[in-house]
């Protein structure tokens, strides 16, 4: 854990003195804020994508003059960072691909465009084969659009390098996932949070081998029977948005409840590294194939209907032997927070207990925050 | 003997518990310092002590050797009082919520307000105030004299106030409005336990559950008989006394 909690600290430092020297020598770096923006892409063209953060209340004020005030404050946040210029990964970014996930940011890009470049991709609303087509055609002009931008071509080999690469990066994440669902659990939701995050931004090969030590390192710990709480802490899921460094405002509250999370069902989480591009294509034209069909099948809620969201809480509710699932969504996120009423409808048939919470990243609801939490973890116990 | 202590936004309560029976009641006025005066409620002679409310964890740094949430007080404090209930709603002084409990008493489900003091004693508390009347107890006393036919559309504490500023300001009578201010915290709460399909018998506790004109409106509106304790501020502590009287008695017959 060490290794992730120097990543952190040093999150102005050195990772962004990497980004500078791989800028000196000619090489690009394009930002993005969701996990439908193919990384292998970029690094196969010879850059090197970061996810941006936007989990802090920050230039507001600035954000204000060209937003509404009442929107989501993930937008608020990006749009507030990259006005009042204060984040250096932003600032790093030669491009920034944005994508049709919301509505909000949807419209947001169009103004975020006046002050850096930004490409959108088109995600698709649902999961029908023309919508594959539609998806598939919107990887292609991304990645002839990544190869114009760093002038780099493309290849087999160093696509099914970089698809490769990214898989294994996935596979470090699963492995410390399945370990999660040992009794007791042998890393916090928090410090797994903190990893999920961690990803989006870190050296690709060098956060994967840092992943594999730790869980080899918890490994030892499982045998052991040494967990971060007690064996019988009741065990929770968290769902909904996701969570952009530095929001970690209601992972911390449950887990100072008397709660361990065990997994998070959230694109700063299991959407980001369950599923693998499939390996051994021989052409790019089939490894772009592959990638779009990878990334269509992530559970969001822009899709109608989003179906295998439900279907696989429950499955992880069964297989993380979780005691219930707390939906997150902050404040006025309409795709998730309209959606929680199938995530109640579904759960409660199966007899799982839910704790709705909408929130933003103040803390002034903090204490009514954590009575909820609290009530809800003493229901469980 | 056991004891709870409820250190809530406006006031604190506690309840001593010894064989099961209630000894001793105090209730006394948060103030500014809450910790300060819940010691002095507290003393040497109880085994246990279970504290609740916002206070709760500020508590157990100092003197409590447990916390429970206020839900689980509440739901405790008011099976014992009347065993078989299924509901819960109490109002305090800043939170609204609603209860469900199993025919064990179990709580299965909750609603709360999210942040804001919207339709709780607060509420009432700046109306009273907005109205000039010396107390809450005074507003809902001349609230009951009032006529129907104002309506108070909104539900955020500052809104509101202004909202019955300009109805004073257009000549509308105070008590009818205090009545519309009052009807506009019944139709909250209400809300709240139709939105989690209530089931009765439903007990009503918290400070506002003192307040006649509350408790005749909401009776009306939900059309259910509405189960008043003798003293609902201090239900709260009472569970806590409950509570701290079970983890005693599960800790001396483990298993």
């Amino acid at each position: 854990m060490e290794y992730f909690d120097f990543v952190v600290n040093e999150i102005h430092g050195l990772r962004i003195q990497e980004l500078q020297e791989h800028k000196k020598s000619g090489g690009k770096v394009i930002g993005a804020f969701c996990v439908f923006v193919p990384e292998e892409i970029v690094r196969a063209a010879g850059g090197i994508c970061i996810g941006l953060c936007s989990g802090i209340e920050i230039g507001t004020a600035e954000a204000e003059k060209v937003l509404p005030r009442n929107i989501c404050p993930l937008i608020k946040s990006f749009m507030g960072f990259k006005l009042a210029k204060v984040c250096p990964y932003f600032e790093s970014c030669d491009m920034v691909v944005g994508e049709t996930t919301c509505d909000g940011k949807k419209k947001a890009f169009e103004i975020l465009n006046d002050y850096v470049p930004v490409h959108v991709m088109e995600t698709p609303q649902t999961k029908k084969e023309r919508d594959s087509a539609l998806w598939l055609e919107e990887v292609k002009d991304f990645a002839r659009l990544v190869q114009e931008h760093t002038g780099q071509n493309i290849t087999a080999s160093s696509l099914a390098n970089s698809i490769r690469e990214v898989n294994e990066k996935r596979r470090a994440l699963l492995r410390l996932a399945e370990l999660r669902k040992n009794d007791p659990a042998p890393i916090s939701g928090k410090d797994s949070l903190l990893i999920e995050q961690i990803a989006m931004y870190d050296d690709v090969s060098r956060f994967t081998a840092k992943v594999n030590e730790l869980c080899d390192e918890l490994e030892q710990k499982v045998r052991v029977q040494e967990g971060v709480f007690p064996a019988g802490t009741p065990r929770v899921i968290v769902t909904g948005t996701p969570m952009a460094i530095p929001n970690w405002k209601v992972p911390h509250i449950i887990e100072t409840s008397g709660a361990v999370i065990v997994a998070e069902e959230l694109c700063t989480g299991l959407r980001y590294f369950e599923n693998e591009v499939s390996e051994g294509a021989g052409d790019v034209e089939s490894m772009l194939k592959n990638i779009a069909g990878r990334y269509l099948g992530i559970n969001c809620a822009v899709f109608t209907p989003n179906t295998g969201r439900v279907e696989r809480l429950v499955e992880l509710v069964k297989d993380y032997k979780a005691d219930g699932v707390i939906h997150c969504a902050l404040s006025f996120c309409d795709p998730y927070a309209v959606e929680a009423n199938r995530v109640e409808k579904v759960l409660k048939e199966e007899n799982i207990p839910l704790l709705k919470i909408e929130t933003g990243y103040d803390q002034e609801d903090a204490g009514q925050l954590k009575t909820r939490v609290e009530a809800f973890i003493e229901m469980l116990g | 003997m056991y004891a709870g202590i409820d250190i809530g936004s406006r006031t604190i309560g506690l309840v001593g518990l010894s064989g099961g029976r209630v000894e001793i009641k105090e209730l006394l006025d948060t103030g500014f310092e809450p910790l300060d005066k819940a010691r002095q409620l507290v003393s040497e002679k109880y085994r246990r002590v279970i504290a609740t409310g916002y206070g709760r964890h500020s508590a157990r740094a100092d003197f409590a050797h447990g916390v429970i949430t206020e839900i689980k007080a509440h739901a405790l404090g008011a099976s014992h009082l009347f065993p078989g209930a299924r509901t819960v709603l109490d109002i305090g002084g800043q939170d609204t919520k609603v209860i469900l409990l199993n025919d064990k008493g179990v709580v299965v489900d909750f609603q709360m307000n999210d942040r804001c003091s919207a339709g709780t004693g607060k509420f009432l508390d700046v109306m009273a105030g907005a109205l000039g009347y010396a107390s809450v107890a005074e507003c809902g006393e001349a609230a009951l004299t009032g006529r129907g036919g104002i309506r108070i559309s909104s539900m955020c504490t500052v809104f509101a106030e202004s909202e019955a500023v300009s109805l004073m300001h257009k000549g509308a009578n105070r008590a009818d409005i205090a009545l519309a201010l009052h009807a506009s915290v019944v139709e909250r709460a209400a809300g709240m336990l139709q939105r989690v399909n209530y089931q009765p018998p439903l007990v009503f506790t918290g400070g506002v559950a003192n307040n006649r004109c509350i408790v005749t409106l909401l009776a009306d509106k939900l059309g259910v008989e509405i189960l008043l304790p003798p003293e609902p501020q201090l239900v709260g502590a009472l569970g806590a006394a409950l509570a701290a009287c079970n983890q005693n008695n599960k800790a001396n017959n483990p298993g």
